[in-house]
């Protein structure tokens, strides 16, 4: 890992502070969800449905409460209707998913939940789950777009169309006519889902690691019919999420009943396998890409089909293809979506998760365009850069597209590059060198934040927003040091607990963009009430002394460019949802990048290596270079990880999980990763927010898997457009 | 995971009769040695193991531990840890294919935890087999079938599989073993005896629940391994699908004794594409006497391969094991050797 590269900084918010957590994560004291100990805790073991669809029709549970420590078993015959069902996210309610926990004997899917057991020991608990006896009723369940039982349709509100696209596509001088997939994955994150729940009467709190608390305190207190002022939810550490502790999943109310009924603290700790199951995932896609250009590699027409998969519970596609066709010049344009609902769990947000699988095709495909118009693959962007997207026509707040190619490109070493394939060896191995364009919708979201100055200059702010590992406690120090001038070891930070004002969920790379706002409005007022002038550089410490209070406190809530007048309301129901990218009137909003890497593959046994790769980034204001560094250098070693292992394995023949263990589902060890470097490329954009930021969260693993892809080619001469890229797609190609 | 006994005798001779009155009290009570634990106790929490008795082999490991060359021959007790013996200068300098093969395998962490005796006994990774959910499993559940020969089948077996099983052998040492013609010392109730490790593994046939020839109740004590030209001139070629903490997707351990150009003797084993330790005999025979080129090893590498099988997804262990075959002599011929 080389030192990052970063703009020079004017304040406190654009230094490389340490983290604010450093010290309790390194020495082990950080309190995760399931590190909280309640006195009298039961433990709770889950047991999921080992069927790809079908029916209880029995449960024996005699041998299982046998075991000694056993203190409850629920099951959809104990729970009956105790837990209400509630509309899921995708249809303006809370859950990750539409199946009600424990709901009916239906099994809609390998690894539902169908009982969860409680007991004095998690020792007694999973000896007890294992000893259930369930008697199904098993019907033939769909696995994927290939299945007989796969119901297919499009979407309409996917479907886009500029120009004539087929005239031009047929006239054009140079084409590209592919198909590309990308597989099911996963998001393994270090720590598992964890869920503690204890009652005080009829107050409920709840310990899980979220990036949306507010979104699990307000659908739970739906599905469990209380007040949700009666429930609360604290996390003061995620460890790791990515998308897969967004929302709320069927344990929560499971492990809330569970404490109700049992009178005691339960905690459940959902196994690594049962992981795979709990929450959403990435599913596979599929694409169609036709691209052509006139004899100078202009763009003539770009055509982009998407299929993407769900459950047969929520209907839902992320259509990524409504960024790929804004991000090059092109006057003929068709794009559509298309959907399979299958007998699978419901899939959604991971790490990118429009963005990644549609950009793998699209750069892939230009880079087959490249070659077939004899172009630099950097060129043919420069060539199809554009300030205006070409859809409907509205500017970018800001775009640094070619910047990033640039100094991307020159750090790698570029121009030593020998265009011809397989022109580059070293002893046994092939070399190819490939690059992508990685972009990210600039989103943001209405927040809120209450920033307390005491007299003897302490400054504390907070905000009910999540640390994920991303820097947020860093983040909100930072913006309040620098907007009130004090020094950053005076700030203290509370986040992770819903009594705190409402923030948006942690996903879309949104969190600094919607809370830093908040916190500044926060401290302009206090420098207000101090009669300091908004930016002014007067002292609020000596105001303060001056005005004879011992304390002020602000609270402010902001909300984000364009977004409608209810946004307040939802913040405080717990359904602030980001917007921007694509999805406004006026603009369009993107951090955009350039990826590089190096890939050597041995000329006889075909191994695939990533010793190198080099990623620059515009993303408008950096808040802080080093935790922006984590996040992309992370987000790059995660798509080496993405294009070349991560692959979950469902068995055609019934749905089933194959791999579902970090043994088999391949992650990269420290051994598969060579130098990656992430460049922030200086840019500045007072459009997108008053704070200038546009994230950095999810960028960095978009365009690797197709720099990847192209460098493989690069390599060796061959394509490959199916992922993950593995030794048996080449070997008989050198 | 399900209760068990807990036994822990502190010697061999305490253990023999421990099992043998064990035995005689309950004869189709399930026992299982633990050593390192890091195949075992991950069995046991799958459910696929469920033993009434634990047998800890712990107390008696460190009389079974050692690492010694005597003369020319090198002994490794059955309880050393994969590092202690990966990292051993004897070992490195004399059968450079031991140490590669255990340095290569699985993570640190697993390596200072584990024992040889233990390593050469690891079971098969076969999804299907390691998840009771899954019915069909001859080698879990004698005669229930077989749910990989038409699943997810990408990493098992094409050489040595059976219409029964074709799950393919895991481990890395074993392969070493198998080049390097070494015996193992087993322990048991009728005493101790010495038998070519090569006889310790049986393929599967229609009997995978069988895997190996070990009597009940027998012990792994040692393993024996004579030096010479062939073990110095060998190393351990692993293909995998990340640069470490991963199982073999092929591997081959070579041992080469050459003279000039040509091969006066070679021993080839297979990892990762077999149901057991493989050795290609064919391959070898075809090779003695000749020049070691590109053209000998590609013909050697053909020979191996001629009985393989394929399923599904693995088809392509058979020319990445061929390749493999020929990356592996071509690199072993290569190799700075110090003279006898
Ligand atoms: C994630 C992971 C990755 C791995 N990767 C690799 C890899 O790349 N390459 C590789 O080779 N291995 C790999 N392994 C396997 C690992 O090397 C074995 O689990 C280990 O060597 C087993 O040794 P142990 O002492 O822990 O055995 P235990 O788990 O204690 O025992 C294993 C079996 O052998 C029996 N046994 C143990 N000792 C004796 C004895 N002396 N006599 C008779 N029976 C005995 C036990 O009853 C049991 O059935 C991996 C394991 C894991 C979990
Ligand atoms: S390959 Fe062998 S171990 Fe795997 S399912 Fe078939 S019988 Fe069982």
């Amino acid at each position: 890992m080389t030192e990052p590269l970063f703009p020079q900084p004017t304040g406190t918010m654009g230094r490389p502070y340490r983290r604010y957590e450093a010290h309790e994560k390194v020495n082990g004291t950080a309190t995760y969800a399931s590190d909280v100990r309640l006195a009298g805790t039961a433990h709770a073991y889950l047991l999921a449905s080992k069927i790809g669809r079908g029916r209880i029709e029995a449960f024996d549970l005699t041998a299982a409460l046998a075991v000694p420590g056993v203190v409850d078993i629920l099951t959809h015959e104990t729970v009956g209707g105790q837990i209400r069902q509630t509309p899921s996210l995708y249809t303006g309610g809370y859950a990750a998913d539409s199946v009600r926990p424990l709901g009916s004997a239906d099994v809609a899917y390998w690894g539902q939940p169908v009982a969860l057991v409680v007991a004095d020991s998690y020792e007694a608990a999973r000896e007890a789950a294992q000893k259930i006896d369930v008697a199904y009723a098993v019907a033939e369940a769909a696995s994927s777009f290939d299945s007989g039982g796969a119901e297919h349709s499009e979407l309409e509100q996917h479907a886009l169309r500029v120009g004539d696209f087929d005239g031009a596509f047929a006239a054009a001088p140079f084409k590209i006519d592919a198909h590309y997939s990308t597989p099911v994955q996963h998001h393994n994150a270090m720590e598992l889902f964890a869920t503690q729940c204890v009652w005080d009467g009829d107050r409920l709190t709840v310990y899980e690691p979220g990036q949306y608390l507010n979104n699990i305190k307000y659908g739970l207190a739906e599905q469990l019919g209380i007040d949700p002022e009666r429930i609360r939810v604290v996390n003061a550490y995620v460890g790791g999420a990515f998308g897969a502790k967004g929302f709320l999943t069927q344990r929560t109310a499971l492990v809330a009943l569970a404490a109700r009924r049992v009178g005691r603290p339960v905690k459940l700790v959902a196994t690594r396998e049962q992981g795979f199951f709990l929450s959403a995932y990435r599913a596979e896609t599929r694409h169609h890409v036709q691209l052509a250009a006139d004899q100078e590699g202009r763009l003539l027409a770009h055509r982009h089909e998407g299929w993407e998969l769900t459950s047969r519970a929520d209907l839902l596609a992320f259509g990524g293809n409504g960024m790929t066709v804004r991000l090059y010049a092109c006057p003929n344009i068709e794009s559509r979506v298309n959907v399979a609902r299958v007998d699978r769990s419901t899939p959604g947000f991971m790490r990118g998760p429009a963005e990644v699988p549609y950009a793998f095709a699209l750069e892939t495909a230009l880079d087959e365009l490249a070659y077939a118009a004899g172009l630099d693959p950097v060129e043919l962007r420069r060539i199809n850069d554009t300030d205006v997207e070409p859809v409907g026509g509205l500017p970018y707040t800001s775009r640094s597209l070619m910047q990033c190619f640039d100094a991307a490109g020159a750090a790698f070493g570029w121009p030593d590059r020998t265009a011809e394939p397989g022109s580059m060896r070293d002893g046994d191995w092939r070399v190819g060198w490939g690059c992508a364009a990685a972009f990210y919708p600039a989103y943001a979201a209405s927040s809120s934040a209450r920033v307390r100055l005491h007299a003897d200059g302490r400054v504390h702010v907070a905000s009910g927003g999540h640390e994920l590992g991303q820097g947020m406690y860093t983040m909100m120090a930072q913006v309040a040091a620098e907007r009130l001038g004090v020094p950053m070891d005076r700030v203290s930070v509370s986040l992770g607990d819903t009594d705190l004002p409402p923030a948006i969920v942690a996903g879309g790379s949104s969190s600094t963009t919607s809370v830093a706002p908040a916190i500044m409005a926060a401290c302009d007022a206090i420098r207000r009430r101090l009669g300091l002038d908004e930016g002014s550089q007067g002292d609020v410490v000596a105001a303060m002394v001056a005005s004879g209070t011992g304390m002020v406190e602000e609270y402010a809530e902001t909300r984000a460019h364009g977004e409608a007048p209810d946004t307040m309301r939802r913040l405080h129901r717990g359904q602030a949802a980001p917007s921007g990218g694509i999805h406004l009137e006026d603009r369009v909003q993107f951090a955009l990048g350039a990826q590089f890497v190096e890939v050597r593959i041995h000329a006889r046994t075909r191994e695939i290596r990533v010793p190198r790769a080099v990623g620059a980034f515009a993303a408008g204001r950096i808040i802080n270079p080093r935790t922006a560094h984590g996040q992309l250098v992370g987000g790059m070693i995660w798509g080496i990880s993405s294009a070349l292992m991560e692959h979950t394995d469902i068995d055609p023949r019934n749905a089933g999980y194959i791999n579902a263990n970090l043994a088999d589902y391949l992650l990269p060890v420290n051994a598969d990763i060579g130098t990656v470097q992430a460049i922030m490329v200086p840019e500045v954009d007072d459009l997108v927010s008053p704070a200038g930021v546009k994230g950095v969260g999810e960028i960095g693993t978009v365009g690797t898997a197709a720099a990847i892809s192209n460098a493989v080619h690069h390599a060796i001469g061959k394509r490959l457009r199916d992922l993950p890229l593995r030794i048996e797609h080449i070997l008989e190609d050198i | 995971m399900q209760p068990f006994q807990y036994i822990r005798p502190a010697s061999l001779a305490e253990m023999v009769m421990a099992e043998r009155e064990a035995r005689s009290r309950d004869a189709a009570a399930r026992t299982a040695y633990i050593a390192g634990g890091t195949t075992l106790v991950d069995l046991m929490k799958l459910n696929v193991e469920q033993p009434d008795r634990v047998v800890d082999l712990n107390a008696i490991a460190p009389a079974f531990s050692a690492i010694t060359l005597d003369g020319s021959t090198l002994r490794l007790g059955a309880f050393a840890k994969m590092a202690a013996v990966a990292d051993h200068p004897a070992v490195i300098g004399g059968f450079p294919v031991i140490a590669e093969s255990l340095s290569l395998a699985a993570s640190a962490q697993l390596r200072n935890m584990a024992s040889l005796g233990g390593n050469v006994l690891q079971r098969t990774r076969c999804a299907y087999y390691g998840d009771p959910a899954w019915t069909a499993c001859n080698k879990r559940a004698p005669g229930s079938g077989c749910a990989a020969r038409d699943g997810v089948n990408r990493q098992h077996a094409v050489l040595g599989v059976s219409d029964h099983c074709i799950a393919s052998y895991p481990g890395d040492f074993a392969q070493a073993l198998m080049a390097l013609d070494a015996t193992v010392i087993l322990v048991g109730a009728e005493g101790t005896r010495s038998v070519p490790f090569a006889s310790l593994h049986r393929e599967p046939g229609d009997t995978p629940d069988a895997e190996t020839t070990l009597r009940p109740g027998e012990v792994i004590t040692e393993f024996v391994v004579d030096g010479g030209p062939w073990a110095r001139r060998s190393r351990y070629l692993k293909i995998r699908d990340r640069q470490s903490y991963e199982f073999a997707v092929a591997s081959v351990a070579v041992a080469l004794d050459l003279v000039g150009d040509t091969v006066r003797d070679v021993r080839i084993a297979l990892g990762g594409v077999a149901t057991v330790p493989w050795r290609a005999y064919d391959a070898e025979t075809m090779l003695r006497g000749r020049s070691l080129d590109e053209a000998a090893a590609a013909d050697a590498a053909e020979l191996a391969f001629a009985s393989a099988v394929s399923h599904t997804h693995n088809a392509f262990k058979i020319p990445l094991g061929r390749s493999a075959i020929v990356r592996a002599l071509l690199e072993t011929a290569a190799m700075e050797v110090r003279r006898d």
